[in-house]
């Protein structure tokens, strides 16, 4: 029996592998795009109360996603408890991932979960979940009373959490976390060799070597993750050209980068690295956080998660401690200015099938006893007022030590929440310049460019701050 | 008869082709369909707007960098994995004793065709994991720290491999360390299949060479190579689609997805980039059916260069 040349068994099967070779890359990316009906709405609350401000309907159900990285999710699981306490009839199902965005955004059109913290690396983009209209304004959750002390939700926030959580005039984050950011230390070795805590770049400049010719290098920072040491040269912006500077920069105002005092903040960043007081090596988060705990360098800069995040491997003896970011000094226009905010933002999605549950527990999330926990469990500080003051801990401590001095302005900046372009080629050049392959002028006319170039595209939606 | 076999080919392939085209070419043809449209990945809400992302993708920068790092990847992934291959099959197989050619591989070679092949059992994001760590760039790095104990790498300026923009050869020098990673994750693979492709090679072929006075390096350049062409072809079209996907090596080891600076942007960082960031799907599916026309069109090309007349023996 012959077989037509065509079809034998060799090719056909050559054929067909090479068939499903070809589509199975691409397929993965092509059908993340593919979308499909709407789901339907099941909101028809209960009877509203003081208790029960927003109807729950009793025996319903809330599905509650937990970002579960650097604060963990043992705090959520004390929330739930509150929860319960209140309304033992609701069930609360609750999950805790890495991947938000890579589990939740397929949802999103769809049946998303009612709850979901949207926080880590793998983070939904917060101007495109605004503008698809895709999440759920939660001003009334601001009105609703509070859980468990008088007044408002809106009054037992820390100041810049409604402004952090607030997109075109509408509240629509739940920023749980209040993180400090700044220089940390070891107290310990720095009472020991009688250094103190640098407030300007010359007096880092001057202690630098001091603390190189005991074998450490004087700075560490993440070089893998751009958001990082972006962090701490907007901070020495603000600080060094003023408030102003940074608010023109978020509203891609004309040449905002070219602004006094910006580019000689970046000069002295571009100095630290020329003058090699970095640790050699391109560590990430924690690589870089363990050598710093390792003692191989003084100063690493970071929020106040990092202890909590590091709490497994912190050494004995070793006394952690914040520090403002440096300023350049007398020229400096915000010099006590203190990089804080309300972050690890929880959002309700618009399709979300129990709104009412997803707001009521959120306003158990933000209770007197929830964030008290929070703040014990997390070594942070959370967003309502008075979370952190029965917690010791001297890393605590020196956070909520450095916000009592701190001004009514407290360093924000919203470009890269504003425009993820800006966001990306913003942590690029930072690296870039942290590696120094950059100057710090080249630095500013690349920014520069790159927000023109957002001014510009007409494809994107253009964003405002006003403070 | 011919009609009966098609009759019962077709009974037991009606349920795998509906799978087929229901999870396989809808989600193709739903991307093509988003391709025309502003949709942002978050809603329902779509706006049809024809060939602009496809207008909008011949001027994008970001674009034409990526094309030409998968341009890179396509030409080195197939043709170092396959050297690679070729070199250890043969060994393994027929580069035994001298006079002994094509009987058997050099001592041990059972042991060594394990141990190739183990990258393969690995998922790609463990070995990107584990390739962190090795090229972990301060001295905890396996290399790293090597280098720089017997002096070879300064300590105060370690070799920053992923991190490292600089170009080498023209080429960034990431894309050459993540090269390195393809192919040692790929060249067992490709071992294991010439190595059965060189099985069936019949041995009097090789006796006939030997009688003749050829060596090693005669016998695989006129024998082994010109037989196996067909098991090299196929391999080579599979090595491309490897090449033009990569993501998982890129999103776990470079900074950014595709950093330092770009440096490493291939086109499914790109997509992933515009859908998930940028929120722009309809743009993001726009990249992605043009890839799969260069794949489709690449895969025929291929395919046809290397079309020839089959050796029967």
């Amino acid at each position: 029996m012959s077989v037509s040349p065509d079809l034998d068994r060799r090719t056909l099967l050559r054929r067909a592998a090479a068939a499903g070779l070809l589509v199975t890359p691409a397929a993965g990316l092509l059908s993340a795009c593919a979308g499909s009906e709407p789901a339907k709405n099941d909101d028809t609350g209960g009877a509203k109360s003081k208790d029960n401000p927003f109807g729950v309907k009793d025996g319903s159900a809330v599905k509650v996603v937990v970002f579960n990285g650097g604060l963990g999710d043992q705090w959520a699981k004390e929330d739930m408890a509150i929860f319960k306490a209140k309304h033992p009839s609701i069930t609360v199902n609750m999950s805790s991932t890495q991947k938000i965005k890579t589990e939740e955004q397929p949802k999103m059109a769809t049946q998303p979960s009612d709850v979901v913290m949207n926080s880590g690396a793998d983070i939904m983009d917060i101007s495109t979940l605004v503008n698809e209209g895709a999440i759920e304004p939660l001003d009334d959750l601001l009105t609703a009373p509070a859980w468990d002390s008088d007044g408002t939700v809106a009054d037992t926030l820390l100041p810049g959490t409604v402004a952090d959580g607030t997109f075109q005039g509408k509240f629509y984050v739940v920023n749980i976390a209040y993180t400090v950011w700044g220089n940390w230390y070891n107290a310990a070795l720095f009472n020991k060799e009688g250094w103190q805590p640098p407030k300007t770049f010359d007096e880092f400049f001057a202690l630098a070597p001091k603390i190189k010719a005991k074998g450490m290098a004087p700075y560490v920072h993440d070089a893998v993750h751009g958001y990082y040491p972006r962090w701490a040269l907007m901070a020495t912006i603000w600080k060094s050209a003023g408030k102003q500077a940074v608010v023109d920069i978020d509203n891609l105002k004309e040449n905002a980068w070219k602004a006094d005092g910006i580019l000689p903040a970046l000069q002295a960043w571009e100095k630290l690295v020329k003058d090699k007081l970095l640790l050699p090596g391109k560590l990430d988060h924690t690589q870089s956080q363990q050598a710093w705990l390792d003692g191989k360098a003084a100063f690493i800069q970071v929020g106040t998660w990092l202890k909590n995040e590091m709490a497994a491997t912190i050494p004995p003896g070793f006394e952690m401690k914040i520090s403002d970011y440096w300023g350049l000094g007398a020229s400096d226009k915000a010099p006590n200015d203190v990089y804080a905010g309300a972050g690890e933002g929880i959002v309700v999605p618009a399709k979300a099938p129990n709104k009412a549950a997803a707001k009521e527990f959120l306003r158990a999330v933000l209770s007197r006893a929830g964030s008290a926990k929070f703040a014990e469990l997390t070594k942070s500080l959370a967003s309502t007022k008075g979370s952190g003051d029965n917690v010791q801990d001297s890393a605590l401590a020196s956070a909520n030590e450095l916000m009592k001095n701190a001004p009514k302005d407290l360093v924000s900046v919203k470009f890269w929440n504003f425009y993820a372009d800006l966001d990306k080629e913003s942590q690029n050049l930072s690296e870039e310049l942290m590696a120094g392959r950059l100057t710090a002028q080249q630095f500013v006319d690349k920014m520069q460019a790159a927000a023109d170039k957002v001014a510009k595209d007409s494809s994107i939606k253009k964003q405002t701050r006003t403070a | 008869m011919r009609h009966g076999v098609a009759r019962f080919v077709t009974g037991f392939l009606a349920l795998p082709v509906a799978l087929y085209l229901f999870y396989v070419v809808w989600p193709f043809v739903q991307a093509a369909g988003y391709s025309l449209t502003d949709w942002g990945g978050y809603s329902d809400r779509q706006q049809f707007v024809g060939l602009d992302n496809y207008v909008r993708l011949l001027s994008d920068e970001l674009i034409r960098k990526a094309f030409w790092h998968n341009v890179f990847f396509l030409v080195t992934v197939p043709l170092f994995t396959i050297a690679l291959a070729l070199f250890l099959a043969f060994l393994l197989n027929v580069g035994g004793r001298e006079d002994r050619a094509g009987i058997r591989g050099v001592f041990g070679s059972g042991l060594y065709k394990v141990i190739f092949f183990f990258p393969q059992v690995l998922s790609l994001v463990v070995i990107a994991v584990m390739w962190q760590q090795i090229y972990r760039t301060d001295g905890q790095g396996l290399i790293n720290g090597l280098l720089i104990k017997i002096g070879l790498v300064d300590a105060d300026n370690p070799i920053a491999f992923t991190n490292d923009p600089e170009p080498f050869l023209g080429v960034p020098a990431v894309l050459w360390w993540l090269l390195l990673i393809a192919v040692w994750s790929g060249a067992g693979f490709y071992m294991v299949l010439f190595s059965a492709a060189m099985q069936s090679i019949p041995k009097d072929v090789y006796e006939a060479a030997i009688l003749d006075g050829a060596g090693r390096f005669h016998t695989f350049f006129r024998i082994t190579l010109p037989l196996l062409r067909d098991t090299v072809s196929v391999a080579w079209v599979y090595l491309g689609f490897i090449a033009l996907d990569m993501f998982a090596l890129v999103y776990v080891m470079t900074p950014s997805q595709g950093g330092p600076n770009h440096a490493s942007e291939i086109f499914a960082s790109v997509i992933n980039f515009n859908a998930f960031q940028k929120g722009q799907f309809g743009y993001a599916c726009a990249i992605a059916v043009a890839l799969a026309i260069f794949t489709i069109l690449l895969a025929a090309l291929q395919l046809r260069i290397t079309r020839r007349e089959r050796i029967e023996y």
